[in-house]
Formats: structure tokens, sequence, C-alpha cells
């Protein structure tokens, strides 16, 4: 499958980490790549709260891009909170015939135009809804047996459900445990996996943002969870690169490794972790690895069929 | 009829004894809505049952509950969806979160809610001269505040606010969209007070971590926390109200990044967020002092490589052409007389 690939800006700054895993499981997927290396970033809502006009035109005209990528079915972002940042201007620009046409006029001078109905997913959506679970078991080479994740979705790609189309017949705020269960490891139920990690206030409220983080971290620790994963990169900030500050916050230790979703699914694929940028974390995953074979355990955890 | 169990969870503070679940098995119609549900169990099983409700019709906010743990009215939600939505086959019903408990699920509103509600000043000051007859104004600007008059008063938004868990005292989802109820009403004369007021609170508009569960929350389609992104947009774009919590310049911050490079340059954000929209924002005190703070994170993240010199150093960027291109839009669009919004919630969706 081809798709318009959106890495966001993160994936490739603070966590390049998730764009070279992203890049290295891709052709095990049979997922061919087109970077969309000329779209600008989402604004991540902070842009449309400033001025949503100046955020719909920025991503429409990503949008646009997007569907001047040939051969590509859709387009395919890693990062939640572009998701969900493109999701409510897509929203917008779809509902309102007129307003698209407002757009679109200011995206004419290079010859840009949105259409409305772009079909844009995260790679998790993607791998549950297109890929299929059935064939990415029937690819995993090196199950997360007794392997205990815990799943962090981030807020942009849960809520809101009408936005984002999540209802009954397409269960999005549960695909991160399909996955888990698919990868064959074992989803840790713990009270964080739907909140915020905080990340949007560190800037205006350090002390709450990291209590968020680390309260969440310490859920997932109580539940005997081996790592956290998540599909968001600006959580992955507050939950491994805050972690060491997060855990003077909430005065515990914390030590929970935090995986981006492509290097999870890459283990299992057969993956070897400095392939996947495991080695750049802030918390070292060695519960989830063993460095010395390079195999994937879960630490702790009861036999299997115990 | 149907059967339908009800796990509820009891809580009396004045027994001394911990809160319980107990199961209750009614009989009703699938139609039928959770309230009417407990109603019938406290009529035949158990009187003690504590439950606040008035109107039985969506309208008058009283019987806010969590069933399956999403924030809802009790008697806005039918037996038959709860069931399906239930983890076991079991309708959970417990009271609110954010706020104690009074006993099983009434919980104090005026200990929270109503406390934060008073704390915005929820009523209309007027411009002066007040006119002898009614104010006449124009349309557009009463429609832009309908949608957060639309607020019944249940506190389902507040139940679930994420800020507010590990920040009791963030003035929250209910309070900041009767705010903006009163800060876009045109009669009033004190918009800028009022903003200013709220941008500076450590725990006011800048405290909301965008996390949109008083959206899915709301029984009414409030969207609270769209209202307090529109409080941020007039403190910001229209007052230029300068915070002592960042908020306004990490706004332009942000944004001005974008402009510049076409993509987020996460390692001027920070300094820029404390110092000010400047390249020399790191060398102000504000800003060294919160970069000392992060060291302890930084030089890990450097350690490790996950951070490298070249992406603080080198940042990443779009090709000219297409900078070019941002440049114009941005120009564009900011250059327009007033700003274009669509609420959703006013102006509906096309019919096709």
């Amino acid at each position: 499958m081809k798709v318009a690939y959106w890495p966001g800006c993160v994936s490739r700054g603070f966590t390049p980490e998730l764009h070279g895993s992203m890049a290295r499981i891709a052709p095990l997927l049979d997922i061919e790549l087109v970077a969309l290396d000329r779209a600008s970033c989402c604004g991540a809502g902070v842009i449309a709260e400033h001025n949503q006009e100046l955020a719909d035109t920025l991503n429409a005209r990503t949008f646009a891009l997007a569907q001047q990528a040939e051969g590509t079915a859709m387009m395919m972002n890693i990062c939640s909170t572009c998701q969900g940042a493109q999701s409510e201007c897509q929203q917008r620009l779809d509902a309102n015939a007129e307003y698209r046409a407002h757009v679109n006029t200011t995206l004419a001078a290079e010859g840009l135009s949105y259409e409305k109905g772009l079909a844009n997913k995260n790679f998790l959506w993607l791998l549950v809804e297109e890929f299929g679970l059935d064939e990415l078991r029937s690819r995993v080479t090196r199950p997360l047996t007794n392997l205990r994740v815990g799943p962090f979705y981030g807020c942009y790609i849960v809520r809101p459900q009408e936005r984002l189309q999540i209802d009954d017949d397409q269960p999005r705020d549960t695909y991160l445990d399909l996955v888990i269960e698919a990868l064959g490891g074992t989803v840790i139920d713990y009270a964080g996996s739907h909140k915020c990690c905080g990340f949007p206030i560190i800037t205006m409220n350090k002390e709450a943002s990291l209590a968020q983080a680390g309260r969440h971290l310490g859920d997932a620790v109580d539940a005997a969870a081996d790592c956290l994963v998540t599909p968001c990169p600006l959580c992955h900030l507050n939950l491994d690169l805050q972690q060491p500050l997060a855990e003077k916050v909430v005065g515990r230790r914390l030590d929970m490794p935090v995986l981006h979703l492509p290097q999870l699914v890459g283990l299992a694929l057969g993956v070897a972790p400095g392939e996947l940028g495991l080695g750049r974390h802030v918390v070292k995953p060695t519960a989830v690895i063993d460095w010395t074979t390079a195999v994937v355990a879960g630490v702790g955890a009861p036999p299997s069929g115990g | 009829m149907a059967e339908y169990t009800l796990r509820l969870r009891r809580y009396d503070p004045e027994s001394g004894d911990g809160a319980y679940w107990e199961e209750h098995t009614v009989e009703l119609e699938p139609h039928r809505s959770v309230l009417e549900a407990i109603l019938q169990a406290k009529a035949r099983f158990d009187g003690s049952i504590g439950i606040r409700c008035s109107c039985r019709a969506a309208i008058c906010g009283s019987c806010g509950v969590r069933i399956n743990g999403r924030p809802d009215l009790a008697c806005h939600t039918h037996l038959d969806k709860a069931e399906k939505h239930s983890k076991d086959g079991v309708i959970e019903v417990e009271p609110m979160g954010n706020m104690p408990v009074i006993k099983d699920l009434i919980v104090d509103m005026e200990a929270v809610h109503w406390k934060k509600i008073r704390r915005v000043t929820p009523w209309l000051i007027a411009k002066q001269p007040v006119p002898e007859r009614e104010y006449i104004v124009p349309r557009e600007t009463m429609v832009d505040v309908t949608q957060s008059m639309a607020c019944i008063q249940c506190g389902a938004c507040v139940s679930d606010c994420l800020a507010m868990e590990v920040d009791p005292e963030f003035v929250g989802p209910a309070a900041l969209a009767k705010a903006y109820r009163f800060v876009g009403d045109p009669r009033d004369s004190q918009t800028r007070e009022r903003l200013t007021d709220l941008a500076e609170d450590p725990h006011g508009i800048y405290d909301c971590t965008h996390c949109f569960m008083c959206i899915d929350a709301c029984p009414k389609d409030v969207a609270p926390m769209n209202q307090i992104m529109r409080l941020r947009r007039r403190a910001n774009s229209d007052f230029d109200i300068e915070d002592s919590n960042n908020g306004e310049r990490h706004e332009q911050a942000f944004v001005s990044l974008v402009h510049t490079y076409g993509l987020l340059n996460e390692a001027e954000l920070l300094p820029r967020s404390y110092g000010g929209d400047s390249p020399l924002a790191k060398f102000k005190p504000s800003a060294q002092k919160e970069l000392a703070s992060s060291l302890p994170a930084i030089a890990k993240a450097l350690l490790r490589r996950k951070v490298t010199p070249a992406a603080v150093f080198k940042p990443h960027r779009l090709p000219k052409a297409d900078l070019k291109q941002i440049d114009r839009i941005y120009k564009e669009v900011e250059g327009h007389d007033e700003r274009v919004e669509l609420n959703l919630y006013i102006s509906g969706y096309d019919e096709d």
C-alpha cells in the first residue's frame, strides 16, 4: 500500500527514533511511504487557538499536497496530535463548501486545491483498518509473549469521538489494545490509558503537567506493566524525556519505559532493538529487552499458561 | 419488559464505613432511562439509595452521574445503550468525579462547581449608559454566545476534567464556558478585565490541557474546551494580554516559529515561551532559569542521542520555495480585516 506520509515535526526533531522506526518497519508491512516533505506543521491546536483560518489553510495545503501524491491510497501520520489537529481542520473544511472555497482561494496562487473527503489515518488506524490484525498476526516472528504492555493513547486520537468517527462499528479507542494482543503481548488495564500526558501545559503549569505524567506512569507501575506504548510523540516527551522530573513531582521512582508504536510492532516483527532506536530513550527499556541477546522479554511476568 | 442489573456505588460518609458496590436487578423497557432504573431500585429494594433528580427530561441538570465510567445525565441514557457499553453486562453507576460525595450518587456541587461558577463573575456588567428600553445588538454577535448559553450546569464536564484531577484549583470547563458567555456578549463593559483576570490566574485559561474530555462529557454540546480556546484567542489576538503564565508567549512563539521554519523548532519553543518571541530569548533570566531546571532531562536526552546537537543548532526547516508559500499564507490570512471563524455548532453541516 502506497501512502502520502506525514511524519510530523517532533518525530523528526526531539523523538527522531519514531520516524526512524516507522521508516524501518514500513517495508515489512508492505507500506510504501511517499513523504510529504513540503508540508508544514499541523499547528498542534495552538495555531488554531491563535487563528482558526490560518490553521485550516496550512492544513488544507498539506491535504492538497497529499491528494497530489501520485498513486497513494490515503494520507498516513504517526502522531496522535497531528491526527487530532488535522481532523479538526478537516472537519470544518469538509462541512462547509463555501468555507472550503474561501480557503482554497488562498491556496490557488500555487495551483493547490483541497477536495473534500481525504482519508487521513494514523498508523494505528491504518494498521487495524487497512492492513488488518490477522495479517499483522501472521507476520509476527517474535511474539511479545509475557510482555505486559500498557496502552497510552493520547487525547487527540480518542476525543472528541464524533469528530474522529469513533463508535461501536469503529472502536478506534480500543485499537492499541487490539494491536498489543495481535503482537502476542499482554494488555495492561490501568487508569491512565486514555488520559492526558500533560504536555500541552508544560510551559504554563509545569507542576500540574508533570503531575499528570507521573500519575499515569505510577498507575502503570502499580498495575505491574513492563512498559507503555504510545502513538503520540508529544506524550512520549512528557512520559519519557520528562520522566526524571515527573518522578520528583510525584515523589516516587517510576522507571517505566515508554515505546513508540512502530517500535513495539518492529520488535514483534523481529527487528533488532538498536535499529528501532530503542537505545535513544531517556528511560532505558531494559525491562522490555534483554540487550545481551536482543530478545524481547517481559521481566517479572508470570510464566505462560500459569 | 427486560431485566437490567445495576451496580451502584454506595457511600455514606456519616456511617464511617468505606464505599461499596451493590447490585439490583430491575424490570423496564429498553428505551427507559438509567434514572428510572435507579428510582425503581430505590422504590422496590432500598429506599436509602441517594440520587438527585428533578425534571427527568435532560434540562434541569440534576442527575449527572458516571455511567460505565463516563459522565452523563442518568435521565438521558437509555438502558439498552448503557448495557451495551458496560464491561460485563451490568450497568455501573457512580457519582461524578472531582467533587466530594455527599451520599451515594449525590456529589457536593456547591463545594466545587458553584464556587467556580461564581469565580468568573457570571453576570452582565452593562456598558453605560444603560439604554432606557431594551438593548439592540446585532444578531450574529449573540449567536456567537448561544453555545455557551446552552449549559444546564450539570457538572458532567467538571466531573472528568483531567486538569482538575491534578490541579483542583483549575477554574475548570463549566466556569470558563460561562466566562466566555459574558466575554462574547457585546453589552458587557468588562471584556478586557475579565480576560486579564483569567489569563493572569495560574489556574485560569492557560491551565487547560486541551484533552477534549469536557467536549465528550457535555450532554448539551457546549464544547467547553472550544470556549476556553476562544477566550485565549480573544486575550491574545484582540487584547494582546501578556500574562505571567507564559500563555501568550507560548502561543506567539509557536505561531512565529512555524512561520519561520514551516515546522516546529522545539529547541526554540521552550526558551521563547519563557523569554518572549525572539532568538535572544534563551539569554533572558526567566528562560535561563527554566533551561537550568530542565538540564537533567536535556543532558540525558543528548547523552542518549535522543536529541542531537544538530536538532538544536541546525533545526529542520522546509525548502525555501515552500517557506515562501507559508509566508504568503500567513500574510494573506492575518491581513484580513476580520478573523474568519467557523463554529459548526452554529453553522451546521452541508447536506450532501
